[in-house]
């Protein structure tokens, strides 16, 4: 047993002041001393990038580290929708407590609501310093700035720019960094992993790094380090993220002691591009703003072997339209995948392998012209078609839903600091904001309020006090023996001299994590997986087949430390699923659900983040609770119809 | 090799099921200093639904079965905007399909018994780090010099106070469609970096919020650009090349601005704007 007690140190007070009032309650750095301070940035996402900026600017010493080859590859490029704020520039009722209550609700009410409230606070000072640095948002012809509608939202708060949002406002993050860059505040680490990170007296003290082009393993000393690491969708293997997405930064500090919360909590996003083959190495995103004008539907009749364009209009189901009328096509998330999978299941699936819906534009093109869906679409419909060589100009898009974002991640309190003293997570990589759901559109959002706007205050209350505190030598027995322990791993992977490739278990993995604990769990399908994760686990460890040396450039053994935090994690979210016995946003056990088949909480037993702490690879991790309070949220059932 | 067709054109379908037999010829080099040369594999029972880059993943697959070291090649994101891809496909930067990178070009494109060269960008600013993959850390050293708007996070005004005409934001969007992936440096026959370099230029200068730095951010970028790439003769390759389709007319207006930078008494500026 440890002694952990999770304290999320939100301070007392109203709701609406308690951001500022505990920014004035905050220890400071002065200006002067800030340069005395080395921070490391672990990632350059929007969350990372905006916080290594941010950070220079005030003045701290920043070293920023990216796998990649240029910060601006991370995978925050490839959000396409568009970022909430309560501008109201549109007058239609918004406000920050609207986004706030949206927001709470959307992640049904398994979400900070301290946190929450604080994220819909920043959000107008996201659009305010995005548009300041250029990002090219869109625009109406008077010279505002545009809105649109999204999932979840009956008001127009979504700030968007074409069908890449992610890209620009990646972007303006990104040439914040590189002027930070330029001007000598940030020390760049390009194509560089994070493998560790080393305590001292009981306090992040440093990372511990292996670059990539030669393989070698380095020790970095800071006085604080944050992860802007992002999420684990990849733990499925077929998913939307980026090929090099992984949990290695978030999984790695698991074990060295931060509590990882709610890793059950998975979004399946409801539009993607169905599979068309088993070689298939991930899955593209088809922006959720399609479904403003988009219908989805299946034919009613199960198994109708007839093209789109030969059923009628009485022999088609707008299934959403009729199963949530008020909400229609622009449902959450996961109420949109669950009700298209079960279409899907019941035989009415379309397409050649019978594995998706309708997304149709027929209507929207004849009320609104082909050049204005054009406009609104046009970059999407382009890749719709380069995939599938299909027109969505002339016949209905084919949509499935896809393991998109992931709201578990590392705890961390009302300061986004991690149960490791002098360790932050920020953005995706964190639990805190999005509770079971997120909403459309609040990724962007959140990555950027953590970056700009809240990890640069936080972060000087838990610096001051070490002022003029020397960085922590990084000869330091807790250095080297990290860099051995890396060292030995990554040589150990080479050595196993198996038969099979890492794609081959990372694919195999990701078929049990998908069939047991993706859109639906039960009891027996998460058992299961319990028992096959750690069997297919011994086989990695004993018949994998590296190739190469780690002296050089090597993308499998990357990919073999990547697999091998994911068949840990899989196991513990499995755990999480299995020990929530409600049902709750992402997170849908077949046993708890309502007659109408929607998701059914349980909010006596489990209103409460689970926060798991690592005991040891041959022991079960340990389940800590931290209770929700819900003061300005009425606890409800969730209702879209 | 197959004809290149426009996206929006219609292709023949390819009967789907259909599968391909390749012969790929690859570049290979164990390093930076090492030396390259083409290998050639069979790639047969390709699927014409598979991406490139998939059609390479299961070409490596087989080539760990046999104890073959898998090639080394950049992706990402495979949906055509990290810009982390490359290859220079049959001397195609991103292959034959136009406004296309190579992580969206599908097999569908290919014909049976093709031979397939593939190599990594090939420019003189870009060191080949292993096999397929390029050094591209040239391009960031330009942004670094000058290729933002100058803000600090909590000081900017409202979004709103500034209208700007539809017209203008349109344009600087497109020219800050830029994904960064090289092509244009690969595809022209001096390694210039023109076309990134006026995209970044022309996303920024084009805005009102970029009119303080206009000309020092102009004279930076296209002095580190000029330092680390080759010179621009007017090929026009890199327009053709480009996955984002990106013009050469803001080539035109890096030129104008930085004539005017050298021209320009930066302390009068805001006389004449």
């Amino acid at each position: 047993m440890s002694d952990i007690t999770l304290d999320a140190k939100v301070p007392d007070g109203d709701i609406q002041t308690l951001w500022d009032e505990h920014k004035f309650n905050m220890k400071l750095v002065n200006p002067a001393n800030k340069r005395k301070y080395e921070i490391i940035v672990v990632g350059t996402g929007l969350a990372g990038a905006s916080a290594a900026a941010t950070l220079a600017q005030l003045g701290y010493n920043v070293s920023a580290f990216t796998f990649h080859d240029s910060p601006r590859r991370a995978h925050s490029i490839a959000a396409q929708g568009g970022i909430n704020a309560a501008k109201n520039y549109h007058g239609d009722g918004d406000s920050v407590h609207r986004l706030f209550y949206d927001t709470v609700k959307g992640g049904d009410f398994r979400s900070r609501e301290a946190n929450v409230y604080r994220l819909a606070q920043v959000s107008n000072s996201i659009i305010d310093q995005c548009a300041a640095q250029g990002v090219p948002f869109a625009r109406e012809y008077g010279g505002l700035l545009d809105n649109r509608s999204f999932g979840g939202a009956q008001v127009s708060r979504t700030f968007y720019a074409r069908g890449q949002t992610g890209q620009q406002l990646l972007l303006g993050a990104y040439q914040a960094l590189a002027e930070q860059v330029g001007l000598g505040k940030v020390k760049l680490y390009n194509r560089c992993e994070f493998l560790d990170v080393v305590q001292v007296d009981g306090r992040a003290a440093g990372i511990v790094t292996r670059d990539l082009l030669t393989g070698e393993v380095q020790s970095h000393a800071a006085h604080a380090v944050v992860l802007a690491t992002g999420g684990y969708s990849n733990a499925f293997f077929l998913s939307t993220n980026a090929m090099a997405c992984n949990v290695s930064a978030a999984w790695r500090a698991h074990r060295r002691g931060a509590l990882f919360a709610n890793p059950c909590y998975t979004q399946i996003h409801p539009t993607c591009i169905p599979s068309s083959d088993e070689f298939q190495s991930k899955l593209t995103l088809m922006s959720e703003s399609l479904r403003n004008d988009g219908r989805v539907w299946v034919p009613t009749k199960a198994g109708d072997p007839r093209g789109p364009d030969q059923i009628p209009e009485s022999e088609r189901d707008y299934f959403l339209e009729r199963k949530y009328p008020s909400f229609g096509n622009l449902v959450p998330r996961d109420v949109a995948s669950r009700n298209i999978k079960a279409q899907v299941d019941s035989g009415k699936g379309v397409g050649p392998l019978r594995n998706g819906a309708y997304l149709d534009f027929a209507e929207s093109i004849k009320r609104l012209s082909p050049q204005v869906v054009e406009e609104r679409y046009g970059n999407l419909f382009d890749m719709y078609e380069r995939i599938t060589d299909e027109n969505p100009y002339k016949q209905p898009m084919r949509i499935f839903p896809a393991p998109h974002y992931t709201m578990g991640g590392l705890w961390v309190d009302y300061h986004l600091e991690t149960t490791i003293p002098g360790l932050y997570a920020i953005g995706e990589a964190n639990f805190a904001d999005q509770g079971a759901n997120r909403l459309g559109a609040s990724a962007l959002m959140q990555g950027l309020a953590d970056g700009y706007f809240i990890l640069p205050y936080t972060i000087g209350d838990g610096l001051a006090p070490l002022l003029n505190k020397p960085l922590a030598d990084t000869n330091h027995p807790a250095f080297k023996a990290a860099e051995a322990e890396v060292t030995d791993r990554y040589r150990g992977y080479l050595a196993t001299n198996g038969t099979r490739s890492v794609d081959w278990f990372h694919r195999e993995l990701g078929h049990i994590v998908w069939d047991n604990c993706g859109m639906e769990r039960s009891r027996p399908g998460l058992e299961k997986a319990l028992s096959e994760i750690p069997a297919l686990y011994q086989e990695f460890k004993t018949d994998l087949r590296v190739l190469g040396d780690d002296r050089s450039l090597n993308q499998s053994l990357e990919r073999a430390g990547r697999v091998d935090d994911f068949f840990q994690l899989a196991e513990l979210m499995c755990r999480d699923a299995l020990e929530r016995e409600e049902s709750c946003g992402g997170h849908f056990r077949v046993e708890h659900q309502t007659e109408e088949g929607e998701a059914l909480r349980d909010d006596e037993n489990f209103a409460y983040v689970a926060a798991w702490e690592w005991t040891g690879p041959d022991t079960p991790a340990e389940l800590h609770k931290e209770h929700l309070d819900f003061k300005h949220v009425h606890l409800a059932q969730r209702s879209y119809k | 090799m197959t004809a290149t067709e426009p996206l929006s054109g219609s292709p023949a379908p390819a009967a789907p099921g259909r599968t391909l037999n390749l012969t790929l010829r690859v570049w290979r080099q164990a390093g930076p200093d090492a030396p390259g040369a083409f290998e050639d594999y069979d790639a047969p029972g390709i699927s014409v639904d598979m991406s490139f880059l998939e059609m390479l993943d299961v070409v490596n697959e087989r080539l760990v079965e046999q104890s073959r070291e898998p090639i080394t090649f950049d992706h990402d994101c495979r949906e055509g905007i990290c810009g982390t891809c490359s290859l220079m496909i049959n001397g195609r930067p991103h292959g034959p399909q136009r406004g296309t990178a190579t992580c969206q070009l599908h097999m569908r494109k290919f014909a049976d018994g093709d031979t397939i060269v593939i190599e990594p960008w090939r420019a003189e600013a870009f060191p080949v780090v292993r096999d397929l993959a390029v050094d591209r850390g040239a391009f960031d050293r330009i942004v670094e010099a000058g290729g933002y708007i100058t803000v600090n996070s909590g000081s900017a005004p409202d979004a709103n106070l500034i209208p700007i005409p539809k017209s203008v934001a349109d344009a600087a969007f497109d020219a800050a469609a830029c994904i960064g992936c090289g092509a244009c440096v690969a595809a022209c026959p001096n390694g210039a970096a023109q076309l990134f370099t006026s995209a970044k230029l022309a996303h920024l200068n084009l805005l009102p919020q970029g009119q303080a730095e206009r000309y020092k951010r102009t004279e930076a970028m296209v002095d580190t650009m000029e330092e680390l790439f080759g010179s621009c003769t007017n090929h026009g390759e890199c327009e053709a090349a480009c996955p984002k389709e990106i013009p050469i007319d803001f080539i035109a207006l890096l030129n104008k601005d930085y004539l005017r930078a050298k021209l320009k008494n930066r302390r009068y500026l805001s006389r004449k704007p």
